[in-house]
């Protein structure tokens, strides 16, 4: 793959240097007119460059997405995104029809066109009828795209209190994820920067009743097809919570608490086995292995098997480390989550220790 | 409006029999004249955008090879790219002062200052702009400001590196990087020079253009240049305001202790006093600027193109009055749609839908825009002249780059390519690329206007422009795909955990595809420096156009015309108009009636 592409670029490049050359050479037995004003050659040669371009900027799209189709993001994990992938899927077509049109348009005019000596250009200063058209018709089209994308906003900003969703604080700081589970009363404790004392690293009101059964992880665990309400905070600076599988993200405001909700609708296993994501990990892997034959070489440990798990982000610049700011999200069936869940520490059991 | 005008003019004229002794300084350091000054925006722009794409191919190369150790590092970055190794917070001030460099000091000061500066008086047929000195002093505060970005570059902790955004908390609090301290301090002190510089420039450019038009100039006759211009001030003088006042209290946060944008802190150990602030109010500030900004760097680049694509394919541009009323529009829907860079933000979700509402309108506009140029096309007779190659290349990078802003403006959409390298695509090809073409086709235009009839090479423009589109297409395009894989920006590298691994052959492509088009500059920067010594000369009217400015004096002189300052008798864009019986044109032989010509008599008065 990677020696395709090597070769593939070295092509284009070829191709470059090789017109570059020819316009050069074109360029020298008219140099003794002395003018830099273009003249019918030139006209003729850029005009005809303007249908390279034209097929420079089809094949660039087609290549994309013959050779990394297989990076894009997989299947939505969560009931809401896959109405944004819909919602995505049309204004990609869309965008696409009107990309390709128009720039067909745009650059065949320029070859069609193209200036000759003597030629004759037509006086047309205006025409209200074509303007009112291409004027109403991307009112038409954007009133729907409007209308549709914001039902589906507010479908997903607007979390109903009647569907019960399971409740986890996801709480960011430089340099890591804090999850904390409401517990049994689903009502998480409250919390403030300035109660941060030796184990309790979330600033928890230990005098709180609702704080007791908090439980406080480092690895997000969530039942497949619960809703899940997100109460998201930061101690430092901003960070973004991002879970691309889940189509989901909400920025961590120091200061305030920020939401999001989503219902995970496939567990990691069943993504495991989603055609993509093997696609994708395989890949990987045999990228991997690559590295590690010579990381062997120079007598160091080979890397690991990688295998697929969702990843909650940081998605806003936070430091030096913001790279590297993640946590591993773990979507299973209730039973698993119900016995996992049972196995961690309360926060008072917590705190005691 | 244009009364006032005439005596001003006529004052001028009897001033000019006698030459002001001119000496080097006033001539070439603190000179008055607006085309000078227009030079030396021009050139500093220059210089500052070597420095921003510089940065680039140095984070590029970081991105592509993360692994790989290389002596650039060394050599570029010093301390912080020892062994070849490049440190994680110069990766950050890299991204962050590429940032802040291109779009304020060379897309906004590069472009707007330049050809608002050399275009303003010169086709609307005033000697100089309504106040030489204020326009000194707007580039000399410039020049400081650039000045003063550039020393941040070698403090002892580094330059800011909390992102071009600079949000608060992290840019307040130097112990959360380590950019946030005196860098940042110096970040902020140029912003503020920035800010003024251009407000000074903003309001003598509307001054200008409203008071100082000459006789028969009137509003729907101006060059679309000249309209560009006016709205980019008008926003201007709207909206940087604003951001002083947001780097005024974030000023105050960092050094004072008020808690404008601070609450609830925990960081190094230890809480901080600050309560009752919001990191969410600075967002808003800052995008009320942030957002007109990019119509502050794309709405020059749109009069130039428009002006000079009606000019080479000798026809009138269509639509005149529409691409006004689009400019317009624009202009005014650029102030309230900041919300959407902040969809995510923790902003009420209503709001979200208020600001998904008016960002799509924005599409309108823009499309009327792009059909409009794209009709300028048919039937014309084209002349590949560089300036009109880079303007088609505008309009190209501009329909791809703008209909992506329609996934990101979409709320619901956002949420997932919210601040992924989607973004980036998306902006770059937008704003970046276009306007650069932009600014690249004006400087091929009206080089022999600023350089006493001087040209630059055809044959260089011609290889610059290929190599800057297809290097430009190559970047931008694959990196969607990036975004769209989930890779979040800013990511130093995107290999430190398994999942982004087959990222590496794309970022790879990317960088390849940015060393080429760098190297396309150097052509350029060639061409330029070459032509203004040694460039051929010209006729006085290379491109046969309609508008004021190539009727002035080839020789640069104080106040323009050597004689009288030429009356307006049509709008801009008399090119290829037939006479009534459709016989010849309307001059003979000649096809363009430039905008000082009487109407003749065998013609019908149009009005665009």
């Amino acid at each position: 793959m990677t020696a395709f592409l090597i070769i593939l670029v070295i092509i284009l490049f070829g191709v470059a240097v090789w017109q570059i050359g020819k316009i050069f050479q074109l360029s020298k037995p008219i140099s003794n007119q002395n003018s830099q004003i273009a003249n019918d050659q030139d006209n003729n040669k850029q005009g005809y460059l303007m249908l390279g371009l034209l097929a420079f900027i089809y094949i660039l799209m087609a290549l994309c997405f013959w050779l990394w189709g297989d990076v894009l993001l997989p299947v939505a994990a969560s009931e809401h995104g896959l109405q944004v992938d819909n919602l995505m899927l049309i204004s990609m077509v869309l965008i696409f029809i009107v990309g390709i049109l128009t720039q067909w348009l745009l650059l065949y005019f320029s070859f069609k066109y193209r200036g000759e000596k003597g030629k004759r250009a037509l006086f047309y200063a205006d025409n209200d009828k074509l303007e009112f058209i291409w004027t109403i018709i991307p009112v038409i089209v954007l009133a729907g795209l409007i209308i549709y994308g914001l039902f589906t906003w507010s479908d997903i900003m607007n979390v109903d209190p009647d569907e019960d969703p399971i409740v986890v604080e996801l709480y960011a700081k430089q340099f890591s994820w804090t999850a904390r589970y409401a517990g049994v009363d689903n009502a998480l404790g409250k919390a403030n920067v300035r109660l941060i004392e030796g184990a309790n690293q979330l600033g928890v009101d230990e005098s709180d009743p609702y704080a007791q059964d908090d439980i406080i992880v480092n690895e997000l665990h969530l039942p497949v097809g619960q809703k899940v309400l997100f109460k998201i905070r930061s101690q430092d600076v901003l960070h973004s919570a991002y879970m691309p599988h889940f189509r989901a993200q909400m920025n961590c405001v120091p200061g305030m608490v920020t939401q999001f909700a989503f219902t995970p609708n496939m567990t990691t296993q069943d993504m495991r086995q989603e055609k993509d994501i093997k696609e994708k990990v395989k890949h990987i892997n045999e990228l991997r292995a690559l590295k590690s034959k010579e990381l062997v070489a120079k007598g160091e440990e080979p890397l690991e098997e990688y295998e697929f798990d969702y990843l909650l982000l940081c998605n806003k610049i936070c430091g030096s480390s913001h790279y590297n700011m993640q946590m591993k999200i773990v979507v299973e069936s209730e039973e698993d989550f119900n016995a996992w869940i049972a196995q961690q520490p309360t926060f008072s059991k917590m705190i005691k220790q | 409006m244009s009364a006032t005008a005439q005596p001003l003019a006529v004052d001028h004229q009897g001033d000019h029999g006698h030459h002001h002794k001119e000496t080097f300084v006033t001539k070439y350091i603190f000179s008055q004249d607006h085309k000078m000054i227009s030079k030396q925006y021009l050139i500093t722009g220059l210089f500052m955008g070597f420095i921003g794409i510089a940065m680039s191919l140095l984070f590029r190369l970081q991105l592509a090879w993360p692994d790989h150790k290389f002596t650039a590092y060394e050599i570029f970055l010093g301390k912080w790219g020892q062994d070849g190794v490049m440190d994680p917070n110069v990766y950050l001030a890299l991204v962050t002062i590429h940032g802040t460099i291109m779009v304020f000091f060379v897309l906004t000061a590069g472009l707007s200052g330049t050809f608002s500066n050399l275009l303003i008086p010169l086709q609307i047929g005033a000697r100089d702009m309504a106040s030489g000195f204020l326009n000194m002093l707007s580039y000399w505060m410039f020049f400081l400001s650039s000045v003063v970005m550039v020393i941040s570059l070698f403090v002892e902790a580094g330059p800011a590196n909390a992102g071009w955004t600079i949000y608060p908390p992290l840019s307040a609090l130097p112990q959360s990087i380590t950019g946030s301290g005196a860098g940042m301090t110096l970040w902020l002190v140029s912003m503020a020079l920035f800010i003024a510089s251009s407000l000074l420039g903003s309001l003598n450019y509307i001054v200008t253009v409203l008071n100082l038009r000459t006789k028969g100039m009137s509003m729907t006759r101006l060059p679309l240049t000249v309209w560009s211009f006016l709205l980019t001030a008008i926003i201007g003088v709207v909206s940087f305001p604003v951001l002083l006042s947001a780097a005024l209290m974030l000023i105050m946060d960092r050094s004072f202790g008020t808690s404008f944008f601070l609450s609830d802190i925990y960081i190094a150990g230890e809480v901080l006093h600050n309560q009752g602030g919001s990191p969410i109010l600075f967002e808003h500030l800052f995008w009320f600027l942030g957002h007109p900004e990019v119509y502050i760097v794309i709405l020059p680049a749109m009069g130039l193109v428009s002006e000079i694509m009606a000019t080479n394919a000798r026809k009138p541009i269509f639509g005149y009055r529409a691409m006004i009323t689009s400019m317009l529009a624009i202009a005014f829907l650029s102030t309230i749609v900041w919300g959407h860079h902040m969809f995510v933000s923790g902003m009420n979700p209503f709001l979200g839908s208020v600001f998904t509402f008016t960002t799509l309108l924005i599409a309108i506009p823009s499309a009327v825009k792009a059909f409009n140029w794209i009709t300028t096309l048919w039937k014309g007779n084209l002349q590949m002249n560089p300036a009109m190659l880079f303007s088609i290349g505008f309009v190209s990078t501009f329909i791809s780059g703008g209909l992506t802003g329609i996934i990101l403006g979409d709320s619901a959409l956002d949420i997932n390519v919210h601040d992924t390298y989607f973004v980036v695509a998306h902006f770059h090809l937008v704003m970046g690329i276009s306007a650069l073409f932009g600014l690249f086709a004006g400087i091929y235009h009206w080089f022999p206007k600023m350089f006493q009839g001087r040209m630059l090479n055809k044959n260089l423009g011609f290889i610059h422009f290929w190599i800057t589109i297809i290097g430009a297409y190559g970047v931008f395009f694959p990196m969607h795909f990036i975004g769209m894989a989930g890779l979040p920006r800013r990511y130093y590298t995107n290999t430190n955990f398994p999942y982004f691994d087959d990222l590496t052959d794309i970022n790879v492509v990317i960088t390849i595809f940015a060393f080429i088009a760098s190297v396309g500059q150097l052509f350029f920067l060639y061409n330029f420096f070459y032509s203004i010594f040694y460039g051929k000369k010209g006729p006085k009217n290379p491109w046969k156009s309609t508008t004021l400015e190539w009727t002035a004096e080839v020789k640069h002189i104080h106040g323009n015309w050597d004689g009288p300052i030429p009356h307006v008798y049509r709008g801009a864009y008399d090119y290829s108009k037939l006479n009534k019986d459709e016989s010849d044109y309307v001059i003979p032989n000649q096809d363009y009636a430039p905008q000082n010509v009487p109407i003749q008599e065998n013609e019908e008065e149009t009005e665009h």
